[in-house]
């Protein structure tokens, strides 16, 4: 069924951003990340214009993040405070992220400087999990468990002033730590148009060194928040966001999300967490080999 | 669409006044396209009349030959090339704006426009996509311009926006022309023009032009014209329907 996108200015076959965004949704609901470092890629392979897909791609990173949301706060899993911070700094990191985006937009590098991130910070973070998920597995296949590491937080945290008391999170830092995390995960919302929980987890697992209950839930209040604000900041400067687009996604990651979610309940997590490092390093790798390949288009066309 | 008895009667003074060169009738299928939800492209169907002077076809034993041109909305454009940056990484690097590039441009003809015109008239009226006037608004050297102009081309013709069919105009008894030209839905929004050449003895005797509206309607406007007009309010309306669409799915979800 062919339906036209009114922004993205093309006709696209329904049926398969639906299911895009249910396969997408699928793995959200089962690995507990957004799914926009997926989605965005996803969309420009099927030929929706760069700009259109990361602008459309953060709602439906929103309506990912909307019921998980809840559903830690009935278990008291977010610590509000904290995701205040996060969400101001957050804020101004997708407002400075709006200006960094048009800026590299003008210079025509705007494809490479994602492409570049995404190998970065996916490799990166992709080897951490899976180091971490084959050491659990080895771990319960009786291997000896290594010795627990202490929760603390990274020293460089630990030098800033104006500490104040995070009690949900059990952390006594100053909140300008949180802050810039949240600002850099802000300027990554909107040129990624993912939500940043991929990154935003280990950070405030190994750099803050927070309370791990409240970790997820609190990482699920920021996507909401700046993915929210990464579609108004689209929406007013941009103007790519695309509405149908985004019902089309978000009708199939919602629902994706929910089997997912049911999937994840039965699995070990420690095996889901090796799946999601698998994906994420070879979403890299596959990156990386394009940004070296000869590209389809040596020529790319642009209004101006 | 004229009936019989209206095109007679737009003929017939036509014929009267007919003078030396012959004269062109042309008319489209369609005077506006409408994009709607369901839009995936239009085929236009161009046909018409060639009036040739006393309302005889001329005795020599020249061919005629009916040319048309479908043009978009002309945009100023920036094309950029990659380039291997150290052997590593494939980079943006060159780059040549042009000022009036045609968003959608397709010519059909009745036979190859190479072996009808010669390479000056061609230019001059601008038939057939090596003779397109693209006026880059930075100076560049020629090899340079003739890279990214077959570049832009290429590209261009790759996505269905610029289209050359030679034999696609049918000519049935030297008087009727015919031929559809297909309007992809990517095209933009805008005043099209269809442009009829008439071609004898490699000059081009008459030329006429029709005007096409293609625009979005109902609900495609809409969406258009609130995402252009109030942004704010449009942007309220896509974080709010996400996160309907979150909560629903949640509800319906804890009910099983």
């Amino acid at each position: 069924m062919d339906i036209y996108l009114p922004i993205a200015n093309l006709s696209v076959n329904a049926l398969v951003i639906v299911l895009l965004g249910g396969g997408v949704g699928l793995l959200s609901g089962m690995l507990g990340v957004g799914g926009g470092f997926l989605t965005t890629p996803l969309l420009i392979v099927y030929g929706i214009p760069p700009t259109v897909a990361a602008a459309s791609a953060a709602s439906q990173v929103t309506g990912a993040s909307v019921s998980g949301v809840f559903a830690h706060f009935r278990r008291d899993g977010v610590d509000t405070k904290m995701g205040g911070v996060l969400v101001a700094g957050g804020l101004l990191g997708s407002l400075a992220g709006g200006q960094v985006f048009r800026l590299l937009q003008a210079t025509g590098q705007i494809d490479t400087v994602i492409a570049i991130i995404y190998v970065l910070l996916l490799g990166f973070i992709g080897s951490m999990m899976g180091r971490e998920a084959i050491g659990a597995i080895r771990v319960s296949r009786g291997a000896a468990a290594p010795r627990a590491r202490k929760r603390r937080h990274h020293p460089l945290v630990a030098a800033l002033p104006f500490r104040t008391r995070f009690y949900r999170s059990g952390l006594y830092i100053s909140p300008l730590a949180p802050l810039l995390l949240g600002f850099f995960i802000g300027i990554l919302t909107i040129l990624l148009g993912v939500g940043g929980g991929f990154i935003l987890v280990p950070a405030m697992l190994y750099l803050l060194g927070m309370t791990t209950q409240v970790v997820v839930g609190t990482s699920l209040f920021q996507t909401l928040f700046v993915t929210a604000m990464a579609t108004m900041v689209h929406a007013t400067t941009t103007k790519a966001v695309d509405i149908v687009l985004a019902a089309l996604l978000l009708l199939g990651s919602v629902a994706g999300a929910q089997v997912g979610a049911r999937f994840a309940a039965k699995a070990k997590p420690e095996y889901l967490r090796l799946a999601l490092a698998i994906i994420v390093l070879s979403l890299a790798v596959w990156i990386a080999i394009g940004l070296g390949w000869r590209p389809a288009e040596i020529y790319s066309v642009e209004a101006s | 669409m004229l009936g019989k008895a209206g095109l007679a009667l737009l003929l017939a003074p036509l014929l009267i006044a007919a003078e030396s060169k012959p004269v062109l009738v042309p008319d489209v299928s369609q005077r506006n396209v409408e994009i709607v939800y369901s839009f995936t492209g239009a085929d236009l169907l161009l046909f018409g009349a060639i009036l040739y002077p006393g309302g005889r076809l001329p005795d020599d034993d020249k061919p005629t030959d009916i040319v048309v041109v479908v043009k978009g909305p002309t945009q100023s454009i920036l094309v950029r090339e990659k380039e291997k940056l150290g052997g590593l990484i494939w980079v943006n690097a060159a780059r040549l704006r042009y000022r009036s590039a045609p968003s959608f441009y397709a010519v059909a003809s009745s036979r190859p426009i190479a072996s009808l015109l010669d390479e000056r008239t061609r230019a001059i009226y601008e038939l057939g996509l090596d003779s397109l006037q693209l006026s880059p608004a930075t100076s560049a050297l020629d090899d340079r311009q003739d890279r990214f102009a077959h570049g832009l081309v290429d590209l261009k013709r790759r996505a269905g926006l610029y289209v050359e069919k030679p034999g696609a105009v049918e000519i049935t008894d030297g008087v009727l022309y015919r031929a559809v030209v297909t309007i992809p839905a990517r095209v933009p929004v805008g005043r099209f023009t269809a442009e009829t050449f008439l071609v004898r003895d490699g000059h081009v005797l008459a030329v006429a032009t029709r005007d096409i509206e293609i625009r979005k309607s109902g609900f495609e406007r809409f969406v258009a014209r609130s995402a252009e007009r109030n942004a704010v309010l449009y942007g309220l309306v896509a974080v709010v329907l996400s996160v309907a669409f979150g909560w629903g799915a949640g509800l319906i979800a804890r009910r099983f």
